[in-house]
């Protein structure tokens, strides 16, 4: 499949579609008009197609500048009466959270989907927050799809939803549901409206506390509308496999596992499948209780819906057990499978379940962390900066390394080990910023472009203002990479692809007042080293700016000039020496075991660093 | 086949072997087939050298994630790596591994040891009785271009009794949804899988 089909295979045809594309192709359906995003796994996929063909389809697409401006800018379009999408991870919603509250105060226009990928298991995460909790912080209403095929059709699903009540709503997907591949049957692309116009009414859009008292009360008598809509929706569905001692209630990926180990066993169990969750359907969800014996709630990943169960059995009396996370028939935590499932009802049920042989091995299996690319400048960054703090005689305990979200995390791998402390989104600086007052240690402080533009200028602000002593070390690779490779402010080209402003990192520390401003490509090892050693040596603080293009931007660039430059060891000239293996640790760079040093044809990306880093010139580029 | 007519696949590799290239190959060819599949990707965080894991189900299934010691067919894109997944298959799954090993920079560190690899196949053979081992990259190589290496294993993997979608379809799906330049070598790395 070509990403363009997802625009322009017609209504009847199918794909085979992920999760995130699928949402792409509801959208379409929907006559959305503006598209907004910060990029984050697991939803970043969406943003990678709409940047593909945003502009064919005649919708504004962009990458704002964080989580929070994104949601802003799709619920302005809504205001002015157009459809809005907005997606991003479960933690981008905490970003976002503060205008996200208020929003469903005040309510929309036209129709407005906010997309929360949350990350059970945290494959790609720093935690494991449940955004269903956020709806309910929130009060507004969710949907939680179970494959690519629900993805699409319940975007069109929610835009008349979010139309018909006048408020956005929140659609939570799993990473299992996002990097989900099915069969997507389509429907016909519809084109939205070009330019909305925005009827002003400060008492529907001002959230002064005069005009909030309102909308809290409107939002509640909303709430309570919806909740009759969700009691009565289609998207909710009983699938009954001839029996009424057990009935499962399960949402979203967790209702897939359900169904495969109620398949597989042959259980003869009813099932509840809550797709519109909130406002919780009390009335279906008591009826349903009404028709079986006990009930057993399978959910990712906190016990949401299993309280508001308990909740509603308690204010109804009925005796009933509800068995799931809270009495341990389920696990508390991570990702579901049907394996799990399956342990789980068999704990339950007077039935054998299948039990297969299970292999496992004792051979002792080589750890595979993920690990900075081949060819990553921000290797060449690490390298250069280590040797200069070792030249410097700093002691390493003395220096505490603030990172940040983004690849370079990646550096706290050995030989680097450089991430210390890393929570947040432009935390390296703030934290930064708190030790250097409780402390009198060295901070170094590592931010990305994309991160800088997203939540790093405000904390620098505060770093100069403070008087506080960091070395901030800004790896622009010229791309937001973790995430696949977006566009970001930094980068000349808007999230359509056309030509855009290009905002200067330099500039923006100058502006704030820095006094050690330098910038530099590190792939030239020895004058990043020099730069680093000045650095370090400078009070205040000091901003390094480590300029070079992702390796995935120089691999495809490569790729498109039929470029394959490869560097092999002249094993004549090798020492053994290991510096290239155990300093500087290219994932293409490996050890023989019979001690040669050996580089991997298929991972090498032909950056030439490497070349720098040997001392015996043995590095050479292969014929 | 499994029982209710789920055939599962298992695909283990390490981020850049194109797992997930071939994996969306297979999917599409068996949605042309009109079958249903559900397919489960591994993207982000964990694709930056680390183990990369598709699993699905063709058929009447609902979740991609295969049960242990369920799939029908595993394909190794790396030696050691087929013994991280050997609790989702049985004896009588078709495993297929590369013999080619990438060892990761834990191991030259130091912090891990990558197992000899006569080990790792004298384990697999002592537990699968469909044991399939090719030397993936050294075909690739003869076939144009190392980077076919997923299409080799592909091409072994389409040959096996029981595969649901045939040859040809594969072939169309491949000309879908791989480069039109490198096209031809693949194809060729492919066939060379095949015979194997």
């Amino acid at each position: 499949m070509k990403v363009k089909e997802i625009l322009t295979e017609k209504e009847g045809g199918k794909l085979f579609l992920l999760g995130n594309e699928a949402a792409v192709r509801g959208a379409l359906e929907s006559g959305v008009s503006v598209v907004s995003t910060y990029p984050g796994t697991p939803s970043s996929e969406i943003g990678d197609v709409f940047y593909k063909i945003a502009q064919d389809a005649g919708v504004y697409f962009e990458f704002s500048s964080n989580e929070k401006v994104a949601l802003e800018v799709s619920t302005a379009a809504a205001a002015a009466g157009l459809r809005s999408f907005v997606f991003m991870k479960h933690v981008g919603l905490n970003v976002a959270a503060d205008s996200f509250m208020s929003t469903v105060y005040t309510g929309v226009q036209g129709g407005m989907i906010v997309l929360s990928a949350d990350d059970p298991s945290m494959h790609s995460s720093q935690n494991e927050q449940d955004n269903r909790i956020m709806a309910r912080l929130a009060g507004i209403p969710l949907l939680e799809p179970s494959n690519p095929q629900e993805v699409k059709d319940q975007m069109k699903y929610g835009f008349e939803l979010s139309e018909k009540y006048k408020i956005p709503v929140l659609m939570r997907t799993t990473t299992r549901i996002s990097h989900m591949r099915g069969v997507v049957n389509l429907g016909s692309v519809v084109k939205g409206k070009k330019k909305g116009y925005f009827k002003k009414n400060p008492e529907q859009y001002v959230v002064m506390p005069a005009y909030s008292v309102k909308m809290r009360k409107k939002l509640i008598e909303k709430l309570d509308k919806i909740k009759e809509d969700a009691n009565n929706s289609t998207l909710n569905k009983i699938i009954d496999r001839g029996g009424k001692k057990l009935g499962i209630i399960a949402s979203g990926g967790a209702f897939n596992y359900a169904m495969d180990a109620v398949s597989e066993n042959d259980l003869k169990v009813k099932i509840l499948k809550l797709t519109f969750s909130h406002p919780f359907p009390e009335k279906l969800v008591l009826d349903f209780t009404n028709s079986v014996d006990n009930v057993l709630v399978v959910e990712e990943v906190e016990p949401v819906m299993e309280k508001e169960i308990l909740a509603i059995i308690g204010k109804h009396n009925i005796e009933k057990k509800v068995f799931g996370k809270l009495d341990g028939t389920l696990p508390r935590i991570y990702e579901y499978n049907p394996d799990i499932v399956s342990v789980g009802i068999a704990k339950i049920v007077n039935k054998e379940i299948i039990k297969r042989e299970k292999f496992s091995t004792k051979i002792p299996l080589p750890l595979r962390p993920p690990v900075l690319c081949p060819g990553c400048p921000h290797r060449a960054t690490s390298f250069a900066l280590k040797k200069a703090i070792r030249k410097l005689k700093f002691k390493e305990e003395d220096i505490i390394y603030s990172s940040d979200i983004g690849c370079y995390a990646l550096a706290i791998q050995e030989p680097f080990k450089m991430a210390d402390y890393c929570i947040s989104m432009g935390s390296s600086i703030g934290i930064g910023c708190g030790f250097s007052k409780a402390t009198d240690q060295k901070i170094i402080s590592f931010i990305g472009d994309s991160t800088f533009f997203h939540a790093g200028v405000s904390p620098l602000i505060n770093a100069v203002h403070n008087k506080d002593q960091i070395l901030l070390v800004v790896l622009d690779n010229r791309i937001t990479g973790m995430t696949g490779g977006q566009s970001n402010p930094g980068i000349p080209l808007d999230g359509m692809g056309n030509p855009a402003p290009e905002v200067s990192i330099e500039d923006i520390v100058r502006g704030t007042g820095v006094g050690f401003v330098k910038t530099i490509d590190p792939v030239d090892l020895k004058k990043t080293e020099e730069i680093f050693k000045e650095a370090l040596q400078f009070e205040g603080v000091v901003v390094v700016i480590t300029k070079h293009p992702c390796a995935m931007i120089t691999g495809a660039e490569n790729r498109k000039k039929s470029i394959s430059i490869k560097y092999n060891i002249n094993q004549e000239k090798c020492t053994k020496c290991l510096i290239c293996v155990k300093n500087f640790t290219c994932p293409a760079i490996y050890l023989e075991k019979d001690g040669s040093v050996n580089i991997h044809p298929l991972l090498c990306n032909g950056c030439g660093v490497c070349v720098q880093v040997c001392p015996k010139k043995a590095i050479e580029v292969k014929k | 086949m499994s029982m209710k007519n789920i055939y599962k696949i298992q695909l283990i590799g390490v981020g850049g072997q194109g797992t997930i290239k071939a994996s969306a190959i297979v999917g599409e060819a068996a949605m042309k087939k009109g079958l249903n599949v559900v397919m489960s990707e591994v993207h982000g965080m964990a694709q930056r050298g680390g183990t990369v894991v598709t699993e699905f189900k063709i058929g009447d299934a609902d979740s991609p994630l295969i049960e242990e010691g369920a799939a029908d067919l595993m394909i190794a894109f790396e030696p050691s790596e087929a013994l991280r997944a050997i609790n989702k298959v049985n004896k009588n799954s078709y495993v297929i591994v590369n013999s080619s090993p990438i060892v990761p920079f834990t191991v030259s560190l130091g912090i891990s040891e990558y197992p000899e690899l006569s080990s790792v196949f004298e384990e697999l053979k002592t537990k699968i009785n469909h044991l399939i081992i090719i030397d993936a990259q050294k075909i690739a190589r003869e076939a144009g271009n190392i980077i076919s290496e997923n299409m080799v294993l592909l091409g072994a993997a389409t040959a096996t009794p029981g595969f649901p979608v045939s040859k040809e379809l594969i072939i169309q799906s491949m000309k879908e949804n791989l480069p039109p330049k490198s096209i031809e070598t693949n194809l060729k790395a492919f066939e060379m899988g095949f015979k194997k």
